[in-house]
């Protein structure tokens, strides 16, 4: 009997736990907020050893909730959602280790935190389209309140503007699946229900209802043009919150085009995608653009997000397999990279300097008063170009070889987004870490005794970078999850480009 | 398969020096010194070996490593030998211990500059070993890292923005393989060089490329092009290399131009001319104008400079681009010129390995010059050295003449086999290259005429120390194989010619 349904609920315990923990003292509620992921991490790592790819879902749980309208409680893990619930241990674990130095009401602030990673291990392992949307709400809400309670830069605005964003797009998707469920008469909200009603709809309705499913998610996921809650809540989050926002709650997003609206619509997917690719190319290009020219270093890292997001929409809008399975492992790459440079900027760089403009850090000599994150970023940094070595870059390979097959002008502008993605990374790191000293001594002899990491840093940054590196050089840990999870009956729209 | 992974430990000794340095964060600077150079001097030693137990009569690949690694995209750790990872081997193991000991000298943070500069040289040897895109394509795009912070924390005034225009030209060089070989993946589910290779001999590769339809598989060897193009460089390709080579330390120059630039020349043998063939052929035309451009304006490029390190940068852009007229001239031969293909490849790897050593001892001349002038090294901010530093002078003005092709020196030998094939294969590239040569020789002859001879004014006319040890121990053995090999030039066309004959026998004849 595997543990893993059991994952969503001590995590939420363990809520509750650190709220009460951080009654008495701070250090109580980080401890148990970090005992609750590391037991998560156990349990996930456990699920993992012992999980066999199968080509379907494999049920943990499967019980009736409301049996009036044929709601289940299914909790199910294919190798796709195994890889996203790894991802999430992971993050969670990280999240709370960069989140250390959190001062004001600190059992608050993690019982907020664990219910939003409770809520994200929820969505994964769900296979009961309703019981997935009520996880998927658990998991939003949380976040407005951790940006506006302790986030910096703008964070009522911000907060606000990432909950509007993702309540409208979960209205979009409500509606769709209750249209599916409604008109097409099914008996209840199961994947393969819904799947077996989506067939009874006309084809405009199909279409329509597509739309609604796919891009009510894809704004969770940074497509453009719905990005524009990305970036400003982002920068406006604390550090752990948009180490969470861009490492696991945009792939909510990801995950639930490739889980609910490609496999349930496929007439509608072909319908939309051509526009579905170009939208994601131009965010590829046009985020990796605006991250070339933002002076807010933390801005710079929201935008290549949106960037990267890119990528795993790009894959998914080919709707061939190998791409699709690249889209997951840009899934799990991009949610450890892109956790590890929100952690460098608003941990390492901003607790210590006050400063997040790149024009002031080019001023201090960061290589030198603080040579562990200039490491780290420049490792980061690297990974995040998708350089091979990386698990970014198996995953990008995977997601050109079938956007080759689709587009050739995709793959053309997709390649000018990881040349983009190149510069900007590069101008950030040099100008944030490697600027000239002296130029104004002021600020150098203020900040020339910087504190060296801390333990938790280090840690949280050893156990990113390891899981990159570990992915880059044996992609195959994941891909012989993934890739055996695409041959299901329920992505058979990812079958019917051939290829070799 | 050896019992003894012998190339792996080649490519790796390098990194293992690195991981040590970086584990002894507190090392004195002589235990910098002994750790670096004898990691560095691994590869020599190694190369030598590899050397004596190489089988040159045959062009396969010997002492070849092959064990699966990333099974869901048919990824191969695949290492192998020929004559031209050979001869390039030992380039780089000749160039890398004296180019570090050209950077060790008289910079602070020692550790951190011999760590990075073991890096890149493992780097290189990947490239020149690897016979499997994705740890060749790891090599190949990881050396940007280490040769991005050696210019820039250890180099000139404009290293930051030289640093930064490098690694972005040639990021969007590699973007076009990557993009190319995510599309030869895609259509034949490999991206191993020696299959690929295979599958082109049998004219499956070309079939299924096909298959995308339209002007794909054009794009897919211009994407392949580009980033060998920007690498090695080909004209106009070569924007950021002046900065670069003048920005960067000497001893960091030295191992770019002599071994870095290798890189683009053997991606073209090992890559374009067994895989596209039909594609190069086809653009032989253009191809040939780019490379001869790069040729002739080098060289009047060169003349028109006043700074010593940019003037040697264009001179490098000259030579090496002999190397590619070679290559471009050979693969647009026809029925009837077969004779000549051989003498312009053998040429090509010859010029190749002769540039690497000739232009490594000229940067380090220059670096020598510039330490004695405070930072000045203009061409006329020296004059007369020949009598100051009486050493020196001859030293560099073996390596001067060697790069301008005097007979009995290397630079000749390359010259002469390329020079040799394209008089067979494009006359009127054979005429148009004599005129560069003419312009080298000019350039090379003003350089030699403004600083060593007339009277000691500027720099010189202080006092004006010859080379010391250290000095000696760079330059010297770089001039003796100059001299060696200028006279016994069998010693390295051996080792090549089988390939040679090899790859002549592949081309595609129309």
């Amino acid at each position: 009997m595997s543990l893993l349904p059991w994952i969503p609920h001590l995590t939420f315990a363990g809520a509750l736990l650190s709220l009460a923990a951080g009654t008495r003292s701070a250090t109580a509620a980080r401890v148990t907020a970090l005992g609750t992921a590391l037991v998560g991490m156990v349990l996930v790592a456990i699920g993992a050893v012992n999980f066999a790819p199968t080509s379907g879902l494999q049920t943990l749980v499967d019980v009736p909730w409301i049996q009036e309208m044929g709601i289940r409680y299914h909790l199910a893990v294919d190798g796709i959602s195994l890889t996203l619930v790894v991802l999430t241990s992971l993050a969670a674990v990280a999240g709370i280790l960069f989140s250390w130095t959190v001062e004001e009401r600190v059992g608050e602030f993690f019982a907020f935190y664990l219910l939003l990673i409770g809520g994200v291990y929820g969505v994964f392992l769900s296979a009961d389209v309703f019981l997935l949307f009520v996880f998927y709400e658990i998991a939003i809400v949380p976040k407005y309140f951790l940006i506006a309670g302790w986030g910096s830069t703008r964070r009522e605005y911000g907060a606000m503007k990432l909950v509007l964003y993702s309540f409208a797009g979960s209205s979009l998707v409500l509606a769709g699946v209750l249209w599916t469920y409604g008109a097409g008469g099914a008996d209840g909200f199961s994947l393969s229900a819904l799947a077996e009603a989506a067939t009874r709809l006309s084809h405009i309705e199909t279409v329509v209802v597509f739309g609604l499913v796919f891009f009510g998610f894809a704004t969770l996921a940074g497509l453009f043009p719905l990005h524009t809650w990305a970036p400003t809540g982002h920068v406006a989050a604390p550090t752990g919150a948009s180490m969470l926002l861009a490492g696991v709650v945009m792939k909510l997003g990801a995950y639930g085009c490739l889980r609910v609206a490609l496999p349930l619509f496929p007439d509608g997917f072909t319908a939309w995608q051509p526009v579905l690719g170009w939208l994601a190319v131009a965010g590829i290009v046009y985020a990796g653009l605006i991250a070339l020219v933002q002076n807010d270093f933390k801005f710079v890292i929201g935008y290549s997000s949106v960037s990267h997001m890119g990528f795993v929409m790009l894959g998914l809008a080919t709707g061939e397999r190998a791409a699709v399975g690249g889209a997951v492992l840009q899934m799990f790459s991009h949610g450890v990279i892109a956790g590890l440079l929100f952690a460098v900027v608003g941990r390492m760089v901003y607790e210590r300097t006050h400063t997040r403009d790149l024009t002031e850090l080019q001023a201090l000599p960061l290589h030198r008063l603080i040579p562990g994150a200039a490491g780290v970023f420049v490792i980061a940094g690297l990974a995040s170009m998708g350089l091979p070595g990386f698990s970014g870059f198996p995953a990008e390979l995977k997601i050109l070889v079938g956007v080759w097959r689709v587009n050739v002008w995709w793959t053309v502008w997709a390649g000018l987004g990881v040349l983009v993605a190149g510069a900007f990374t590069l101008r950030v790191m040099q100008r944030a870490f490697f600027g000239q000293a002296g130029t104004d001594a002021a600020p150098v002899a203020e900040s020339s005794s910087l504190a060296p990491l801390s333990l938790p840093e280090k840690t949280g940054a050893a156990l990113l970078l390891g899981s990159t590196i570990l992915i880059g050089l044996k992609p195959d840990l994941l891909l012989d999850w993934i890739m055996p999870a695409l041959q299901s009956p329920a992505f058979h729209f990812a079958a019917t480009k051939g290829g070799p | 398969m050896n019992a003894v992974p012998w190339l792996s430990l080649v490519v790796f000794l390098p990194w293992l020096g690195a991981l040590l340095l970086w584990l002894w964060p507190k090392a004195p600077s002589g235990a910098v010194w002994t750790l670096s150079l004898a990691f560095s001097g691994s590869t020599l030693i190694l190369g030598a070996l590899a050397l004596s137990c190489f089988d040159p009569s045959q062009s396969g690949y010997q002492f070849v490593e092959r064990v699966p690694w990333i099974r869901t995209l048919g990824i191969d750790y695949h290492l192998g030998l020929d004559g031209m990872s050979l001869l390039l081997v030992l380039l780089t193991g000749i160039v890398a211990p004296l180019a570090l000991i050209a950077s060790l000298r008289r910079v602070a943070r020692t550790r951190m500059l011999a760590l990075l500069f073991l890096l890149l040289q493992g780097c290189a040897l990947g490239v020149f070993l690897a016979l499997d895109f994705f740890p060749w394509f790891i090599f190949w795009e990881l050396s940007l890292v280490p040769a991005f912070f050696l210019i820039k924390v250890w180099g000139g005034p404009g290293a930051g923005r030289a640093a930064y225009t490098f690694v972005v030209i040639t990021l969007a060089g590699s973007a076009g393989l990557l993009l190319a070989f995510a599309a030869i993946h895609g259509a034949t589910g490999t991206m191993n060089f020696v299959d690929l290779a295979r599958l082109r001999a049998e004219g499956e590769l070309t079939l299924r490329l096909a298959e995308y339809g339209g002007t794909v598989p054009t794009l897919i060897f211009l994407g392949v092009l580009a980033g060998l193009a920007v690498k090695a460089p080909l004209f106009p390709f070569h924007a950021w290399m002046p900065p670069t080579y003048a920005e960067a330390p000497t001893g960091v120059t030295m191992f770019l131009t002599g071994v870095m630039s290798k890189m683009g020349v053997y991606g073209f043998f090992r890559i374009l001319w067994p895989l596209f063939p039909g594609d190069l052929r086809d653009h032989s035309g253009p191809l040939l104008l780019l490379a001869m451009g790069g040729a002739i304006l080098g060289a009047l490029a060169a003349l028109r400079q006043t700074d010593l390190k940019r003037m040697l940068a264009y001179s490098s852009l000259n030579h090496v681009s002999y190397c590619l007229v070679a290559l471009f001239a050979a693969a647009g031969a026809v029925r009837g010129q077969i004779a000549a293909v051989e003498p312009a490849l053998a040429g090509a790897l010859v010029q190749a390995f002769n540039h690497g050593l000739s232009a490594s001892a000229l940067f380090f001349c220059v670096g020598v010059l510039e330490a004695r002038g405070g930072g000045a090294r203009g061409l006329n901010d020296f004059g007369g050295v020949r009598v100051a530093a009486p050493l020196l002078s001859l030293l560099c003005g073996v390596a001067l003449f060697s790069s301008l092709g005097l007979p009995g020196l290397n630079g000749f030998v390359g010259e002469f086999l390329v020079f040799r094939g394209l008089f067979a294969l494009s006359p009127w590239a054979a005429v148009a290259g004599t005129i560069a040569l003419l312009a080298t020789a000019l350039f090379l002859l003003t350089f030699w005429q403004r600083v060593f001879h007339g009277s000691r004014s500027g720099v010189t006319a202080g006092a004006f120390a010859d080379l010391d040890a250290g000095e000696r121990a760079v330059l010297v053995p770089l001039v003796v194989l100059m001299v060696l090999l200028g006279v016994v030039p069998g010693l390295i066309t051996g080792l090549i010619n089988p390939l040679v004959t090899h790859w002549a026998a592949s081309l595609p004849l129309s």
